[in-house]
């Protein structure tokens, strides 16, 4: 069961088969949109037909769009990143105000307030969506019945989509940044103010440097949420697409090896997002 | 800074209404207020254009049509179908990295189990449909191996289905097996084995015992977000794939009726925290740490 054990052959055998398995379980998938990114055939399937680009840089002259001219794929992407970067800037925000509320404040109802801030993470993705979609709509209805006019904002599109990731989203960033703010020493703020340093300038020159990780971290992690989030963003979401709607519906539409190509692109990046946290987080210092 | 103590009071006060404010426009605006819409919705009934009453029309409805409670019961028990089997699968690669790889090997193999979780539903769903679909990979390398005399269509089952909901889930079991696996003191398995026990009996009064933790909270996540998803269900179950979150979407966004769309929500929500409370309350735990866990 463990190395100090006697572990008979036929378990280590097992063990090392089940890991191997295992890999191929979780990679295969993955190996096969990006190996079909390449297939110079119409359709994402066996058998292959020789490698080729086009997938990426075809256009209508070669009878195929790929990903860097296909103007909707394109567009979707844009959408994605511009609301992801809202969702990462608006839940950061919130998150480190909410890490100091919970560290630092004593206030009634403060077990309340916390239990609340944990329940968007059990609440499904779906559900957050309508209720959003529902309560967005009512208070969009009274804005024209009380000044006229119509509240375009809280109808569905992008600023919903926004709203309706950061709900949860906020809650992910909370619990990371208030991990890092409660292993602090405090007593480094008070020498500071003690040597005579001001409140604001303790906070930009000692407390937000020594959360600094937790604050790359979240802002990474809440950006790929976003950015990947289907659930709630197919309930709010208006006439223009982000990234995985619009591939949801492609994906409904048919099989194209241009959603190979875009898969393969965000792979691509997510990974590049990943090394370099980690990178950060082995370099010293940070 | 502030000089006098009436000042230092003022500052104190000051900053916890800046600190709060954030907190509470956030809660009661996009979490409090929009499910107590939802509830309200849902127990009203439309008898005239603009008109409503109070009704319990829509859960009625709900039960009354046989097709809408079949697809919820489907969606719980394969939901918790898909949760058991992913803790069974988590099981043992977890094992490993907490127990039997050491140093570089298990965070190396950590890491590798974390990274297609970096990868957006979508493409991993994708990568399914081109393996299991019956032009697919795998149903041609059946026939290439002569199992079958034509390729099967592999997606659209309920099995289909399950295989993707464990795909995906698998990050949000193993996590938490490992944290609570590491913590296990190899000198209690030791000690076990001594007095002779075997390893199913260790399994049973040591490890399992002392991973519960780990176990529940991974069990919460899993079967809280398999009951909400949609992608997976849909593209690999496609037309008969029967999911809950699929109702609710007709309901609200095809047919417009909010409030049929916000009495399943509702009903989905109920499930989702019962089983949450139900998995804190046979674990004995506190849903702060089992968030905090997980």
């Amino acid at each position: 069961m463990i190395p100090t054990l006697p572990r008979p052959a036929w378990l280590r055998a097992a063990t090392a088969f089940y890991v191997g398995a295992f890999l191929m379980f979780l990679f295969v998938p993955l190996g096969v949109v990006a190996v079909f990114a390449f297939n110079d055939a119409p359709y994402p399937a066996p058998p292959w037909h020789g490698f080729t680009l086009d997938w990426f840089l075809g256009n209508e002259a070669a009878g195929r769009i790929g990903l860097f001219r296909d103007s909707e794929l394109l567009g979707s992407i844009w959408t994605s990143s511009v609301v992801a970067l809202w969702v990462t800037a608006l839940s950061v925000a919130v998150g480190t105000a909410n890490a100091f509320l919970m560290e630092r404040e004593q206030f009634p109802g403060k077990g309340t307030v916390s239990m609340l801030m944990l329940t968007p993470l059990v609440i499904p993705g779906v559900i957050l969506g309508i209720s959003i979609l529902a309560f967005a709509s009512r208070v969009a209805d009274l804005w024209s019945e009380l000044f006229g006019g119509e509240a375009d904002f809280l109808r569905p599109g992008l600023p919903l989509v926004v709203l309706g990731q950061f709900s949860y989203i906020a809650a992910i960033a909370t619990l990371t940044i208030s991990a890092r703010l409660k292993r602090f020493d405090r007593t480094l703020e008070d020498a500071a103010l003690n040597l005579g340093a001001s409140h604001a300038a303790v906070l930009w020159t000692i407390t937000l440097p020594y959360l600094r990780p937790a604050l790359i971290g979240s802002a990474a992690i809440a950006f790929l949420m976003s950015f990947e989030n289907f659930n709630t963003t197919l309930m709010l979401v208006g006439t223009d697409s982000p990234l995985t709607i619009m591939m949801y519906g492609r994906m409904r539409e048919g099989a194209s090896p241009v959603l190979n190509a875009v898969s393969l692109f965000l792979m691509v990046a997510s990974a590049a997002i990943a090394v370099t946290l980690i990178r950060r987080r082995r370099s010293p210092g940070s | 800074m502030p000089e006098t103590p009436a000042a230092a009071l003022g500052y104190r006060r000051l900053m916890l209404g800046l600190l709060l404010a954030p907190a509470l426009l956030w809660l009661l605006a996009l979490i409090i207020l929009p499910h107590l819409d939802l509830a309200l919705l849902s127990f009203r009934e439309r008898v005239a254009p603009r008109e409503y009453v109070a009704s319990l029309a829509h859960y009625r409805t709900f039960f009354g049509e046989p097709l809408y409670w079949h697809v919820f019961v489907r969606t719980a028990m394969l939901s918790a179908l898909a949760t058991a089997l992913t803790l069974l699968v988590a099981f043992p690669i977890a094992w490993t990295i907490a127990k039997l790889a050491r140093g570089r090997t298990s965070a190396l193999l950590f890491v590798v189990c974390l990274i297609p979780f970096w990868v957006s539903e979508t493409v991993r769903t994708l990568g399914w449909m081109i393996l299991l679909r019956e032009s697919g990979v795998l149903p041609a390398l059946l026939v290439h191996l002569g199992l079958t005399a034509q390729p099967v269509e592999l997606l659209y089952h309920d099995a289909t289905i399950l295989v993707g909901l464990v795909y995906t889930s698998l990050l949000f079991m193993v996590v938490p097996l490992v944290g609570s696996l590491e913590s296990l003191d190899n000198a209690l398995i030791e000690a076990a084995y001594d007095l002779g026990g075997k390893g199913w009996s260790i399994l049973r009064t040591i490890v399992i015992p002392h991973a519960a933790p780990g176990i529940t909270a991974g069990s919460i996540v899993v079967f809280m977000l398999t009951l909400g998803n949609y992608l997976t269900p849909t593209l690999l179950g496609g037309k008969n794939s029967q999911w809950f979150t699929e109702q609710i979407y007709t309901q609200f966004i095809t047919r417009f009726n909010w409030e049929q769309g916000a009495a399943f929500g509702f009903l989905l929500l109920a499930l989702s925290t019962a089983m949450v409370w139900l998995g804190l309350k046979v674990s004995g735990q506190r849903f702060s740490d089992v968030m905090r866990r997980a």
